[in-house]
């Protein structure tokens, strides 16, 4: 019998089966198993049952609130990550690396953090808790502190998806687009625009992932009024700690439900653009 | 009626790029300006064209005080050595851009644009490429839309960086013969950068022999030829 040697890039048979095993089974364990459970969970009582939970006043407020948050939060993260990328790509100024560092405080900050953050600056008796009160504006344990809250954990998502491909980019393009007469405009939507496109969707389908599933600096501000500031997560954890556990799996289902979905769509972009994007990456 | 180049100088941070550099080329001319790289050649063509500002010295051309205007308004065709060409849109696209960009009351209707990327693809002799993206075309085939890209918007002045230098020796030699076809052909004030002595005097009426930042001889490319001026000169122009 032939004896078969082995390519220099290719592991003995035995190896690759046990690391493919343990890859495996570490995603169906952490992965795959309890997203099951949360279906399983959720549906436990037929489908009936769960749209029962869902009709339910305080998770269709959540679901509301959870929409309002990153309905504010995600435009306005896209503007500054358009923004901020622009600026820090297309332009040298002192304390650029400075300003990049700052954009990703909200990566390395804890939540929670975050979160105490605005109750130092918002709360009663915070910076500007006296004068707030005294003109009667609810920051804190009301919809304006959530919604800050989100925003600021979801900053970095948008710019940072940004920068590398702009830096890459470079401004040639802009350069020849100002030549042949475009205003600044115009060279915005006719040619950085088209050119950034994809990576400013991904960018955005993150940042609305994150902003619908943020947990922690929302607990801090949000003060959990049922129905009212609680968000969907939130309301997870409160129907949870109430011993509804039909309710808290119904409303993790939805919640899982809206990131699979966000993963599906980045996928079906992939999928779709697949020629585009190899395009954009040849020069 | 010309372009008067006067003491233009420029420092990037605490590196003199170009240090007075003056020229005079006489309107419809076409001037290369040769030397070998941290010359300050491309930073002189960059100022031309108003994507770099100088610290000091002036411009005139014809009679427009060329420093104090946007680039967007010098109407000034640059050709970059790495074509810069918009990669989202198609051949015809890229050569239209500087029409559709045009305020309304100056912008041609669809049908002239239309006629005029028409006339510049067989100009640049690529007829029949005008629904392909960049990424489909040789480095040639691109350089010849960013070309046709450049006098789409009737140029009072065509200023080329390196343009042939990332394409190979028999391209280059085409395209710089085409090149010369077209200038003769528009009438179009040319400035040229170029590190290839060959090439700038192949092409050009006037050379500019640049040296830190300085031009060290300007004239006739025969006359540049017999007589260098500097040791400088006469080194560059023998290796």
């Amino acid at each position: 019998m032939k004896k078969r040697f082995l390519k220099p890039t290719e592991d003995p048979l035995w190896l690759r089966l046990f690391l493919g095993a343990v890859a495996i089974a570490f995603i169906a364990i952490l992965l795959l198993l309890p997203l099951a459970l949360v279906f399983k969970e959720a549906f436990a009582n037929g489908i009936g049952a769960f749209w029962i939970a869902i009709k339910e006043p305080d998770t269709l407020a959540s679901v509301r609130l959870s929409l309002i948050a990153a309905g504010i939060a995600v435009p306005l993260n896209m503007v500054f990550g358009i923004a901020a990328a622009w600026c820090i790509t297309k332009y040298d100024f002192p304390g650029k690396t400075f300003l990049v560092t700052l954009i990703d405080l909200p990566f390395s900050v804890s939540p929670v953090v975050a979160g105490l953050i605005y109750v130092l600056v918002f709360g009663a008796q915070g910076w500007f808790g006296r004068s707030l009160a005294d003109n009667n504006i609810h920051i804190l344990f009301a919809v304006p502190g959530i919604v800050l809250a989100t925003i600021f954990v979801t900053f970095p998502f948008v710019a940072r998806e940004l920068i590398p491909l702009m830096a890459d980019q470079g401004c040639d393009e802009e350069e020849a687009a100002a030549t042949l007469g475009a205003t600044g405009l115009q060279t915005f939507l006719r040619v950085t625009l088209p050119n950034i496109k994809w990576g400013l969707l991904y960018g955005v389908l993150l940042c609305n992932a994150r902003a619908l599933g943020e947990f922690g600096a929302v607990s801090v501000v949000s003060g959990h009024i049922r129905g009212v500031t609680n968000t969907m997560p939130l309301h997870v954890q409160l129907l949870y700690d109430n011993y509804d556990y039909p309710g808290a799996f119904t409303v993790a289902a939805l919640l899982a439900m809206l990131a699979l979905l966000t993963l599906a769509l980045k996928s079906l972009l992939e999928w779709r653009y697949a020629d585009e994007l190899a395009a954009a990456h040849r020069h | 009626m010309s372009l008067t180049v006067d003491s233009v100088a420029k420092k990037f941070g605490r590196f003199p790029a170009l240090n007075g550099a003056s020229f005079v080329a006489p309107q419809g001319g076409f001037v290369s300006l040769l030397g070998p790289s941290g010359s300050g050649k491309t930073t002189l063509l960059r100022i031309l064209g108003g994507l770099e500002f100088a610290d000091s010295g002036s411009v005139r051309f014809v009679d427009l005080n060329w420093l104090d205007m946007p680039a967007r308004t010098r109407n000034a065709g640059f050709v970059f050595q790495q074509y810069a060409l918009f990669k989202h849109m198609t051949v015809a696209d890229n050569i239209a851009f500087g029409l559709k960009v045009r305020p309304r009351n100056r912008r041609p209707s669809s049908a002239d644009i239309h006629k005029r990327v028409t006339e510049l693809l067989d100009l640049v002799q690529l007829s029949g490429l005008e629904a392909r993206y960049p990424s489909q075309l040789s480095g040639g085939q691109r350089q010849r839309v960013a070309l046709a890209r450049a006098l789409a918007i009737e140029p009072r002045m065509l200023l080329l960086d390196e343009p042939f230098g990332a394409l190979d020796a028999k391209v280059r030699k085409e395209l710089r013969t085409d090149l010369r076809r077209i200038h003769d052909h528009a009438g179009v004030t040319t400035v040229f950068v170029t590190h290839d002595q060959e090439e700038a005097f192949a092409v050009a009426d006037l050379v500019a022999v640049m040296k830190d930042g300085r031009i060290e001889q300007y004239g006739a490319p025969a006359d540049v030829r017999r007589n260098p001026t500097t040791a400088f000169v006469s080194e560059f122009l023998s290796a």
